[in-house]
């Protein structure tokens, strides 16, 4: 056996799920795909006394328009989301980046809800919450409360949850735009990004009116960079936009080294992705 | 703490009781019920060499509980073909030789399965990406996607 030994519960219902993590005083875990969790367990990194899968909830698992945003459920399928008809017309970023999460048979059993909670600083799904301004609704012994996904991702791997909190379900306002892209980087395809950017802009006729710009693989958690939008909105679209932004982006972030990228070098990398995303945003509309 | 799994396997239904709840979807085909077709690399999600089919959908069976898969329909690699009767991708890996050692081999053929199913496979950009999750440390990967490029193709043809 590769785990340590646990007691696994499958309850039926959320409150029944919320009720057995309280129970476990901070020795639970919840299981959901287990695509980040499993490898935890097989290693004993994670030695949880309860293990509470999810996986029996259905109604945790949906995708729907709701008024000006698409709110999808925890335990929806990063598959489910990848060919989603809905994604892809509303949350066009969204959808592009969905290739990129791990590979097939990850996205066949990984969860949105499941990849939020984790909080990878290089993962598809938290980037996307934060270039989308996504809130969270979780679900606690006290009830159920909305964060924003800023102050979800508190560094890399944590999130601001409480050890019975469960996330419910993720809304994500629609972005009224004409341009987007979204560009990344791996050492494998699938596997987490030495840099990512992804952008969503809206032109007007003297330049940009309005943008999105987030980033990953370049800090402890996924960025929204609001002084670049700022700027952005500021700035010509002539010949020299390209390096002007690809220079706003990479001034805006200190990215740090390790075994698989320097910090020199994903900051180079992120700015050529940065210049290739807006080449892509701007053609969008001529 | 132990539980019952109920399980369809390649058409054949399994009801297991005693089944610790930490056991792994790929421990409990192999040592549970014999199956050893599916092969164990990593066993933490990285080689993809322990693919099986769920549901239709292919899994890695070390990321998963074997209690998880309770009341679910598990294909693997013993449930594509017979030596004498090899179903369309295989023979495709055997005449492409799209294997050396085989060790990745019944990853390499499930995951080729579910890529048939899901994705045009027109390129083999697209080939590549979709069998990105599956390591090979013998062919290169020339003749696994040469392999899968045909029976895409074959398919293709077919509909």
């Amino acid at each position: 056996m590769k785990p340590a030994r646990f007691e696994y519960v499958a309850p039926a219902t959320l409150d029944a799920a919320v009720e057995a993590l309280a129970a476990a005083n901070g020795e639970g875990k919840v299981l959901a795909g287990g695509q980040s969790l499993l490898p935890l367990l097989n290693f004993r990194m994670a030695r949880p006394t309860v293990l509470v899968d999810l996986n029996g909830i259905k109604d945790l698992s949906f995708i729907e328009l709701r008024g000006d945003s698409v709110a999808i459920g925890a335990l929806t399928r990063h598959r489910e989301i990848e060919h989603s008809p809905l994604i892809a017309s509303r949350l066009p970023v969204m959808s592009a980046a969905m290739r990129h999460v791990a590979h097939l048979a990850i996205r066949n059993r990984g969860t949105i809800g499941g990849s939020l909670s984790h909080a990878d600083p290089a993962a598809e799904l938290p980037m996307m919450a934060m270039l989308y301004g996504a809130s969270l609704t979780v679900q606690g012994p006290g009830g159920r409360r909305t964060l924003m996904a800023k102050d979800f991702f508190v560094d890399a791997l944590t999130n601001c949850l409480e050890p019975e909190d469960i996330v419910v379900e993720i809304e994500f306002p629609i972005l009224q735009h004409d341009g987007w892209a979204f560009e990344e980087v791996a050492r494998r395809f699938g596997d987490f990004a030495l840099a990512s950017i992804a952008i969503s802009i809206r032109r007007d006729k003297s330049g940009i009116e309005d943008a999105r710009v987030a980033v990953m693989g370049v800090a402890d958690t996924p960025l929204r960079l609001e002084n670049v939008e700022k700027q952005l909105c500021e700035i010509e679209v002539d010949s020299r936009m390209l390096d002007r932004f690809s220079e706003l982006v990479t001034s805006s972030v200190t990215p740090n080294s390790d075994l698989h990228a320097s910090a020199e070098y994903r900051k180079h990398l992120l700015g050529e992705l940065a210049k290739r995303a807006m080449r892509t945003a701007l053609a969008a509309k001529g | 703490m132990t539980v019952n799994v109920s399980v369809t396997v390649n058409g054949t239904r399994h009801d297991v009781s005693g089944v610790e709840p930490r056991l792994l979807l790929s421990d409990f085909l192999r040592e549970t019920l014999g199956l050893t077709g599916t092969h164990v690399g990593c066993e933490h999600g990285v080689c993809g060499a322990c693919t099986v089919l769920m549901d239709g959908h292919s899994v890695r069976s070390c990321l998963m509980l074997a209690v998880q898969a309770n009341g679910s329909e598990i294909t693997t690699v013993e449930g594509l073909g017979a030596p004498e009767a090899l179903n369309a991708l295989q023979t495709q890996f055997r005449e492409h030789h799209g294997l050396q050692c085989g060790f990745c081999t019944p990853g390499m053929l499930m995951t080729g399965e579910d890529l048939l199913r899901k994705y045009p496979l027109a390129t083999d950009e697209e080939i590549r990406e979709g069998l990105s999750g599956n390591l090979c440390r013998c062919t290169g990967y020339q003749n696994i996607v040469a392999a899968i490029r045909s029976a895409a193709a074959i398919l293709r043809e077919n509909v």
